[in-house]
């Protein structure tokens, strides 16, 4: 369906896109995650068509989308400030793309009565928007982007004026609202847990390009990168340095928090510079060790307590060195530790 | 064929977009302004301008000119930071309308003020006719220069109570609760405290009324009996009373010279001015008067303020509707007392009247005029603002110069009319031009804080719902800025209306607006021009003030200040 090919964009000299090539498949949700400034929104607008591209095109069903001003293309854009018209009321807000298609008055209603009831505002037409919370504003900007039944949806950021409980319940509604209304769908934000959430796909998208691509599971299982593995906080990045081999694929990385063995996809080198990934719930409790192992022995994070936080079931053990575990029984603060753990090779 | 005129008009790269917006705005500008003012240089810097009778003549009227707004301002002052304090500082019932009324009249045309002081103190005015026993040299009888003095104070007084008042009320009084508990009286605490802190937003008040004061036309022309040469007035002489166009283009390049020096001070000392002294809401500030002294002080103001304000205002309706005075040529017994024969007059052509058509006949011209002016500065604001609103590098270079009418006075754009477009005086065309020049930096300042406040993610929303830029406009930005548009519709047309020192220069006598009329009725003789003076006057200002209500009801609430 929605095609984005090699889009290029700078701002004053500064890159904020670089080759950027991605597709959107009928019904999908592809979700653009990213920190702030990462272009993320850039590229929704240029796909929108409120900016142009320095290079690349947007295909939509293989048609180039690049001589098509934005009130031609037929997708819909949610705002994160909502961009409600205030001199409209609910309905008029609403109704507005579908005037603008000149749908006739009798669907226009249908359309705006079920349009309303899809985001559970059933019966607020009358209501001025200026006058409804923003959760209510963000439904309304919902439903005034589903009702001319767009051929894409895009959504850029739009739970981040929300204060956390109301973005959960929206979060929910939306993707059940994605999943039936089966309109391909954009959905911007730099946080994980929504783009989780909602999308089939994520892309990660960092210093101007798409670093990692891939359904949440995937990427959440392998996140190939230390800055993947950093930003969606799978836990410890271990920087450290190869020092011996062990089978084909498995080598020995000596670090300052002790010797691990990994298995690696790619071919190493003696003294190349690794990243691993120690995730914290990998830790083994069994063998939670009060520093009697040595320092030698291999698997093992070393390091003392510098605080340890309660948290339900089981203890957030932080280090010194900035790493981090859980652990079922909590050490004191100050005493040096020596845990079992698990690590992933990182690119 | 339809949809790729659209696309090409989305697609319009920035440059292009910027150009059209200036295009029309621009071109209205060069043409109007700075093509006349070029001339009007021209005609300065020459041989034969530049002769010591010229230069001697000029210096003369400059001088006569400083001295009369130094005056002015000075008396301003005198009655202006009492009040400020009074308004500022203490509560009392009627408040409101007493803020109200000293706001009227900075927004009233030049001829109505004019009109009113006339009305009460003048020569013809109810005190001279009502009161006839009274003493020559009582201050029922001021002379001329001290009517006009006057009426320049009652025209800037709120000038002073705005800017010294909103430092005032945002000033700690602890400031002066702590002079007072340390021994100061009312005299320390003004000279040692409250006028030091004050002192550069009284500064930046003072030029602001100086400024007024020394570019001031229509209340001298008519309540100095053309016997006080202004600036101004000098020019408007030496262009329809004794012709010397080069004579008159050098006074207003001195005149233009003045006012942007003292435009450039006066913004220094606005910006350093609101650096205020712990600000506060003002609330906290404002008490009810207590002590006998306070109380004294709150009574004599607020009488003084009134019947000020309130007397020219009243008599100038009040004396349209009596009869105190012959009519010219009439004999036998006068019917003095109460008459609707100024208004009904108004309807007829008279032989021997100053007009050739019926004087209604000029305020319908004013309010055709007026119309056309709408049209025009709305026509060229529009797209003004719309760039302004979201500034560029050009913007900051545009900006001051497309507000530099705002600095050149009346009656110099009326002379650079002449000079430029004499061959098109007989058109009736140029009067609306004129008032658009005057118009147009307050309808941009009207319409640009609306358009900036429209967030760009509203039209792009709608964009992005199917509409297209025109469909934007008309569904957008046209609906939200219909307040804003109102509003500068509204202060064109009061612009227009009350714009005397160009349309004086420029109308054709057979075309004259109201305040031309009024102008015209003052200068003959007899009670029945001055009573149908009095009565257009009334009717000026009735429609002034009308509108007056008009923009104040649809301004933005907290648009910008010029």
């Amino acid at each position: 369906m929605l095609e984005v090919r090699n889009i290029f964009k700078a701002y004053e000299g500064k890159p904020i896109l670089k080759d950027i090539s991605f597709s959107v498949g009928a019904g999908e949700t592809v979700c653009l995650l990213g920190a702030s400034g990462s272009g993320k929104s850039t590229l929704l607008r240029i796909i929108a068509g409120l900016e142009s591209p320095d290079s690349g095109l947007v295909l939509f069903s293989g048609l180039d989308l690049s001589n098509t001003a934005p009130h031609l293309r037929d997708f819909g854009l949610v705002f994160q400030d909502y961009a409600l018209f205030p001199h409209l009321n609910v309905y008029d807000n609403v109704a507005f793309g579908l005037k603008m298609r000149r749908v006739d008055q009798d669907q226009i209603s249908q359309r705006v009565v079920n349009a309303l009831e899809l985001v559970n505002l059933s019966g607020f037409d009358g209501r001025q928007v200026t006058d409804l919370s923003g959760g209510e504003q963000q439904r309304v900007a919902l439903a005034r982007a589903l009702a001319p039944r767009p051929r894409l949806l895009m959504f850029d950021e739009p739970l981040g004026a929300l204060d956390r409980a109301l973005r959960e319940d929206l979060l929910n509604e939306l993707r059940s609202i994605l999943h039936q209304t089966n309109i391909p769908a954009i959905y911007v934000t730099h946080d994980q847990e929504e783009a989780f959430t909602v999308a089939d796909r994520v892309l990660i998208l960092h210093n101007a390009g798409i670093v990692r691509a891939g359904a949440p599971a995937e990427v959440w299982a392998m996140p190939e990168s230390a800055f993947v593995a950093q930003f969606l906080g799978l836990g410890n990045v271990i920087e450290g340095e190869v020092s011996g081999q062990q089978k084909d694929n498995e080598w020995t990385v000596q670090s300052s928090v002790g010797v691990f063995d990994v298995r690696c996809a790619h071919k190493h080198q003696m003294g190349d510079k690794v990243h691993l990934l120690a995730r914290p719930l990998s830790a083994g409790n069994d063998h939670a060790a009060k520093s009697s192992e040595g320092e030698s022995s291999r698997n093992v994070l070393h390091g003392v307590v510098s605080d340890v936080i309660f948290q339900q079931e089981r203890f957030k053990v932080i280090l010194e060195n900035g790493l981090y575990v859980y652990l079922n029984e909590a050490p004191g603060v100050g005493e040096k530790i020596s845990v079992p753990i698990k690590v992933e090779c990182l690119a | 064929m339809e949809n790729r005129t659209k696309n090409l008009r989305a697609s319009l790269p920035p440059w292009l977009k910027r150009f059209l917006l200036w295009l029309l705005p621009l071109s209205f500008l060069t043409i109007s302004f700075f093509f006349p003012l070029s001339k009007i240089l021209a005609l300065t810097f020459n041989v034969n301008t530049l002769t010591t009778d010229n230069l001697q003549l000029a210096f003369r009227v400059l001088a006569f000119t400083f001295y009369q707004a130094t005056l002015s301002t000075f008396l301003t002052l005198l009655l202006g930071l009492p009040s400020a304090y009074l308004l500022a500082r203490y509560d009392f019932h009627g408040k409101a309308f007493l803020r109200a009324l000293t706001a009227v009249p900075f927004m009233l045309p030049t001829v109505v003020v004019a009109s009113s002081f006339s009305a009460i103190f003048g020569a013809r005015g109810l005190f001279s006719l009502l009161f006839p026993f009274l003493p020559e040299s009582s201050i029922f009888h001021p002379s001329p220069f001290t009517l006009i003095l006057l009426a320049h104070v009652f025209y800037n007084t709120t000038i002073i109570i705005r800017v010294v008042g909103n430092a005032l009320s945002s000033l700690d009084p602890k400031i002066e609760q702590a002079a007072r508990s340390l021994g100061a009286d009312s005299f320390r605490l003004w000279w040692n405290i409250l006028l030091p802190v004050l002192r550069p937003s009284i500064l930046a008040a003072s030029l602001l009324v100086f400024l007024f004061d020394f570019t001031s036309f229509g209340v001298i022309l008519l309540l100095g009996e053309s016997r006080f040469s202004t600036l101004e007035v000098e020019i408007y002489l030496r262009v329809l009373k004794l012709p010397n166009l080069s004579l008159a283009a050098l006074l207003s390049v001195i005149q233009l010279f003045c006012t942007l020096i003292f435009s450039i001070l006066y913004a220094r000392f606005a910006s350093r001015s609101t650096i205020q002294v712990s600000p506060r809401s003002s609330k906290s500030n404002i008490r009810k008067p207590k002590t006998l002294r306070e109380k004294i002080f709150v009574a004599t103001f607020i009488f003084l303020l009134s019947s000020f304000f309130l007397l020219p205002l009243s008599a100038l309706p009040f004396r349209s509707l009596f009869r105190l005075e012959a009519d010219r040529g009439q004999r036998g017994e006068v019917q003095y007392g109460f008459t609707t024969d100024y208004y009904t007059e108004l309807f007829v052509n008279r032989r021997g009247s100053v007009f050739y058509v019926p004087p209604v006949q000029a305020a319908l011209n004013s309010l055709g005029y007026a119309a056309a002016t709408v049209a025009l500065s709305l026509l060229f604001g529009f797209p003004a603002a719309l760039a302004l609103a979201k500034p560029t590098r050009l913007e900051k270079i545009l900006d001051p110069l497309i507000m530099l009418p705002l600095g050149s006075s009346a009656v110099m754009l009326g002379l650079g009319f002449i000079i430029s477009f004499g061959v098109w005086l007989a058109s009736p065309l140029l009067v609306p031009f004129a008032h658009t020049l005057v118009a147009l930096p307050f309808v941009i300042r009207t319409l640009q804080p609306a358009l900036a406040s429209i967030p760009q993610r509203l039209r792009q929303a709608a964009s992005t719902l199917g509409a297209s830029p025109f469909e934007v406009w008309k569904n957008i930005d046209l609906p939200i800025l219909r307040r804003a548009t109102i509003a500068a519709g509204t202060f064109a047309f009061t612009i227009s209306l009350g714009e005397f020192g160009a349309t004086l220069l420029i109308s054709r006598p057979e075309h004259p607006t109201i305040p031309v009329a009024i102008e015209r009725f003052l200068s003959q003789p007899g009670g029945l021009n001055y009573g149908q003076a009095m009565a257009m006057a009334t009717i000026l200002m009735a429609l002034t003030i009308g509108s007056i209500l008009l923009i104040e009801k649809f301004r933005l609430p907290n648009s910008g200040e010029f």
